[in-house]
């Protein structure tokens, strides 16, 4: 910036022509566009014509009308009183005002300012972490009828939890009747997500593909395969291993498989929800499972290290 | 008589010239703020090594830009995430190069980042008075590999699943809190359609938001307390040492004098 003399006092530009010829040429141009051409030639012509001219007054530094000098007041001839004499203009506050009007004033606006920034804002932030501490509905999957689990005999059982949901909650279950008790048909249900950090855990032994089985339920296609699994579970992550019970038996999982609860309903096995297991006594229908709250996977459910997780979420 | 109209004609075309200039700097000041951030003073002996943080943030600026165009063709639905994603690989004009930009400048901006980390730690750049911006920079470390882990996600196959699992599993194994914030995370109780979405709008948005604040925090560190020399600098050794912070009184924020050589505008 060159410093040029009056500087120091408002610069006002002089009157011009050329902006107001500028601007109603644009407006003819736009109103040509939709009108005429003709219309929208001419407002373009004009808009030329003055824009150059205006562009060539500003360029060649048109006389600058000097407005009104800044901070003279406008007594006649008076020189202006230096700003430590006379008095005060703003009185100093009484001696027993203790909240004089600028405070209240500061007070209330940063005090409003941050009731209408929260009024706001919590409710936005609410509706993203809410969501995850909401009771979630409980789950009832048809299985299809018992029929297809002979007894004492293993199936890998894939199903839809959520039909809301779509594919993305297809789930899978080990699953094996255990022959009836108490004339009652009993299964053993194990969830495939290892308890290390939550990979699907594989049979450890053949499964026979080429017997897959489709049963539509209401739940939506229900795939049931036979297996063999001889050596238990494995997880491919990291080498987590499991009996055919669910017990861990080797690998960095801190306990054992999670189980589906189970109930036949007219013939058909219908899972329930999930819950964790501490472990399983025996084996088959005489198991005694250690049953707790659900619990996600690496999280102990028993001895001192499940004191760090002493409340679950809904689930 | 001829040689001055003719300078006087030179003037005043050069006056025309900058007229737009000298306009928006009179009204807003921000030619000089941008000629003092790109013209400031630096120590004579910095070399390449100091290039190492404007290589990161232009990694970041390249994930900024091919981000965006990407976020144009992606879906962020369970059902077609995946598909979009083959999409923009497979049929969108040069779909393959801005997505394969943005997944390899995300491992690039990542090593980057810790080859300045590096840096800084070696010159000894981290030390009074420019602690904070290292705080400032293990913040930004932080909120980049959560950029990395929900962009990780997106693409939606086996690998981008089972990771994601995993991911959120370790975080639910923290002590106390980390059920909840597995739950958080996921949105829920399960990993569903809100998860993948949620993923979405905190690697797009939220997280992206909160990088370009820090960024800012961080330049705006750098240009104030200025760039150190290598340790075996010469100059610096020459200079005078910098002085001793100066105590503040008790219950009182007070401006340690300037450090020699720190910083100096242009103009002193």
């Amino acid at each position: 910036m060159e410093v040029r003399p009056g500087d120091d006092r408002p610069q006002l530009p002089p009157p011009s022509i050329w902006p107001v010829g500028f601007a109603v040429g644009i407006v003819c141009l736009l109103v040509g566009l939709v009108v005429s051409w003709w219309v929208a030639a001419a407002g373009a012509l004009l808009a030329l014509i003055f824009g150059f001219f205006w562009i060539r007054e500003v360029s060649t530094g048109r006389p600058q009308v000097s407005g009104p000098p800044a901070g003279e007041p406008a007594t006649d001839g008076a020189p202006p009183i230096p700003a430590h004499e006379g008095e005060a203009a703003m009185p100093e506050p009484e001696p027993g005002e203790r909240f004089p009007r600028s405070r209240f004033l500061e007070g209330a606006t940063l005090g409003i300012g941050a009731l209408i920034g929260a009024v706001v804002t919590l409710p936005a932030v609410a509706a993203a972490i809410v969501p995850g501490f909401l009771r979630q509905k409980a789950h009832k999957v048809d299985l299809g009828p018992i029929s297809d689990f002979p007894e004492n005999q293993w199936k890998i059982v894939t199903f839809i939890r959520d039909p809301s949901q779509g594919e993305i909650s297809r789930r899978t279950a080990f699953i094996r009747n255990n022959g009836p008790l108490n004339g009652v048909p009993d299964f053993t249900v194990i969830s495939n997500r290892c308890a290390h950090v939550g990979c699907p855990v594989q049979p450890g032994g053949p499964v026979f593909q080429q017997q897959e089985k489709t049963v539509t339920t209401k739940n939506g296609k229900v795939l049931i395969t036979p297996v063999l699994p001889a050596a238990g579970f494995i997880c491919p992550c990291h080498g987590g291993s499991y009996d055919q019970e669910g017990n861990r038996i080797a690998g960095p999982p801190v306990r054992g498989l999670d189980r589906y609860d189970f109930a036949v309903v007219n013939g058909r096995l219908v899972l329930g929800n999930l819950y964790s297991v501490a472990k399983v006594d025996g084996a088959g229908k005489t198991a005694k499972i250690h049953k707790v709250e659900l619990h996600g996977p690496g999280q102990h459910v028993d001895g001192p290290e499940s004191w760090l997780y002493p409340v679950q979420p809904p689930h | 008589m001829a040689t001055t109209t003719k300078q006087s004609r030179s003037q005043s075309l050069a006056k025309t010239a900058t007229y737009p200039l000298d306009w928006l700097e009179e009204r807003s000041g921000l030619i000089g703020g941008v000629r003092y951030f790109l013209f400031r003073k630096v120590p004579g002996d910095t070399g390449w090594w100091h290039t190492l943080g404007s290589a990161t943030l232009t990694a970041f600026l390249v994930q900024l830009i091919t981000g965006v165009i990407l976020a144009m063709y992606y879906k962020p639905d369970v059902n077609s995430a995946h598909e979009s994603v083959q999409h923009i690989t497979n049929d969108v004009w040069a779909g393959w190069l801005v997505r394969g930009m943005h997944r390899w400048g995300a491992s690039v901006f990542i090593i980057l980042m810790f080859m300045h980390m590096g840096r800084v730690f070696l010159f000894g750049a981290y030390k009074y008075p420019r602690e904070l911006n290292w705080i400032v920079g293990v913040l930004i470390l932080a909120t980049a590999l959560f950029e990395g882990l929900t962009g990780y996600l997106l693409p939606f196959d086996q690998t981008a699943y089972w990771a994601t699992v995993v991911a959120i599993n370790i975080n639910g194994t923290a002590p106390f809190v980390g059920p909840y914030l597995a739950s958080i995370l996921r949105g829920g109780a399960e990993i569903g359609p809100d998860t993948l979405a949620r993923f979405y709008s905190i690697h797009m948005l939220l997280v992206p938001g909160a990088l370009i604040g820090l960024i800012g925090l961080h330049l705006y560190l750098v240009v104030r307390l200025g760039v150190t020399s290598p340790p075996w600098s010469k100059d610096a050794a020459d200079r005078e040492p910098e002085p001793e912070p100066v105590a503040p009184r008790s219950g009182l924020v007070q401006p340690a004098p300037r450090a020699a050589g720190v910083r100096r505008r242009p103009s002193e």
